[in-house]
């Protein structure tokens, strides 16, 4: 008998998740028109940029170091098998660049920042703070969506230059200082291989449209979460998966469109 | 009194007209075909049983609800055929205070009074500060400026939300629950606040609340909304004298009347297993 409801439902839950696609999708067009007069509010994006940006460079720094050290440790091993450990810090930056940095980066920021930009939203929500700009004639798709989409596709791209750097120098640290490797070797390799415009700007664009999907995701979840403590629990639960399984799905097709 | 209908208030008099309103929610009926004329410059009240939609009449006036029939006409204008701009120009006109409050918890009380004067106004700060602080007077709450939502009483809150609701001088101003959770001597001043600014400046007030020896204070008119219709109106002694199911069973507080204080459910001693009609 349960399963022949859950049978019987999942045509319904079905069209529902093709009803929230939509309805995000009119959420994105109704951010990008209130963008205009956010600019009004422009001290609330600066201040969301040091909130989702600033407050999560602890976190992106450390996971940037731990990811370039086993890296570096990984890459070392395998590429001694072929003799070619000069080519580390190629290999290393190259993987930063293009894929990790970025998607890494994402998935970090959803876990931080997207979570409590979903919390933010989906407690004025249930505490009639929206409901109540809107009595007061204030659109908070400006003074409240727009800034926090804006600072997402800001610090995205910063926070994945950080921790691009500070996995460099996390398999510098294991490669050069560990276990050997010449420091010019390490270096000059790697600039003479990584092209700014192919790997390092493509990496910034895909980190520009991680921040703008994991924003515009953290924001529809809290903007349209039941109002209720349940309902807000499930809205962050919900920014997690969505971003997560987003941002590799974008990944594999900008990867396809920008190699 | 005049049960089941509401008087007809002349066009130019009334600051809202509703018309053959009715909206459901959740599958259940919220309002059927309900009329209503609220007056320029007087304080109404509207009362009535919990759950039976004083609230969801307030979102159908504010543009924030859209009925499913009928129409509501705010200052001549019809709320739900104005644009967003045009709605939003008439919420400017209307301060609205919320049944929990809704202050901005990131603001101080200061920058919660302050909101919609930075918001719509470009003011010299001055003059925004000392506006803020007549509004904080007046609730009693000056001293309490600088202080966070979360270091507030929930009365102390709803004062604060009060003072913001009337930091513009509205032309109309909805108060949901504002007595809820307010000491006697707050609620006297409240009180003399509501009435003040209803006679001073011509406000015309909305007042939904259960507390009826406040409301018969302050209140020109009763509206009484139940069973999705307003089941009668009149000056308050009146409606509290009134002789129909609905008044008496309101006015006394008894359990027994045409409002059920039961939620429907099933037979009481057959669900707790005593036996009775199944």
């Amino acid at each position: 008998m349960t399963r022949m409801k859950a049978i019987g439902h999942s045509p319904a839950r079905f069209l529902d998740s093709i009803a929230q696609i939509g309805a995000c999708g009119i959420f994105l067009l109704q951010i990008l028109a209130a963008i205009p007069r956010s600019l009004r509010h422009i001290k609330e994006t600066i201040r969301q940029v040091w909130f989702v940006g600033a407050m999560s460079l602890v976190i992106i720094m450390t996971c940037g170091l731990f990811v370039g050290m086993v890296l570096g440790l990984q890459l070392y091993y395998v590429l001694s098998i072929f003799g070619g450990t000069a080519a580390l810090g190629t290999v290393v930056s190259l993987s930063l660049y293009r894929e990790l940095g970025p998607v890494v980066t994402a998935l970090l920021f959803a876990g931080r920042a997207g979570t409590s930009i979903t919390a933010e939203i989906g407690l004025m929500r249930a505490t009639d703070q929206i409901d109540a700009m809107e009595m007061m004639a204030v659109d908070p798709r400006a003074y409240v969506v727009a800034p926090r989409f804006l600072a997402g596709i800001i610090a995205m791209p910063l926070l994945a230059c950080v921790f691009n750097a500070l996995g460099i120098f996390g398999a510098h640290l294991v490669g050069v200082s560990w276990l050997g490797l010449d420091n010019g070797t390490f270096w000059s390799n790697m600039t003479s291989s990584v092209d700014v415009w192919k790997d390092v700007i493509n990496g910034v664009w895909k980190s520009v449209a991680f921040g703008a999907v994991c924003t515009l995701i953290a924001t529809f979840q809290g903007y349209t979460t039941a109002p209720t403590s349940e309902g807000v629990a499930y809205a962050t639960t919900r920014t997690v998966v969505f971003s997560s399984i987003a941002t590799l799905a974008l990944d594999f097709v900008m990867t396809a469109f920008l190699m | 009194m005049n049960p089941e209908s509401t008087t007809p208030v002349n066009a130019a008099d009334a600051l809202i007209r509703i018309r053959g309103m009715s909206t459901r929610l959740n599958g259940k009926t919220i309002f059927d075909g309900v009329d209503l004329d609220i007056p320029r410059g007087r304080i109404t009240a509207i009362m009535g049983p919990s759950g039976t939609g004083k609230t969801t009449l307030m979102r159908h006036i504010t543009g924030q609800l859209a009925p499913d029939a009928g129409e509501v006409i705010v200052d001549g204008q019809n709320v739900w055929r104005l644009g967003r701009d045009a709605l939003f120009a008439l919420r400017e006109k209307i301060g609205y205070l919320f049944q929990n409050s809704a202050l901005l918890t990131d603001y101080s009380v200061f920058e919660n009074v302050a909101f919609p004067l930075r918001q719509h106004l470009r003011l010299p700060e001055e003059l925004i500060r000392n506006l803020v602080l007549t509004k904080l007077q007046a609730v009693g709450l000056r001293g309490a400026a600088d202080l966070m939502p979360s270091e507030l009483s929930g009365g102390m809150m709803r004062r604060v939300a009060l003072a913001r609701a009337i930091v513009r001088d509205p032309m109309l101003i909805i108060y949901d629950e504002p007595f809820v959770g307010l000491d006697p001597i707050a609620l006297n001043q409240i009180l003399r606040l509501i009435r003040t600014l209803n006679e001073t400046l011509g406000v015309t007030s909305i007042l939904v609340a259960h507390e009826l020896a406040a409301v018969r204070q302050i209140a020109d008119q009763i509206h009484l909304l139940a069973a999705g219709k307003i089941v009668a109106h009149g000056a308050p002694d009146e409606l509290a004298r009134g002789e129909t199911p609905w008044t008496k069973q309101f006015f006394t507080g008894a359990a027994d009347g045409p409002v059920p204080f039961q939620y429907p459910a099933p037979d009481y001693a057959a669900q707790l297993g005593f036996g009775g009609r199944a």
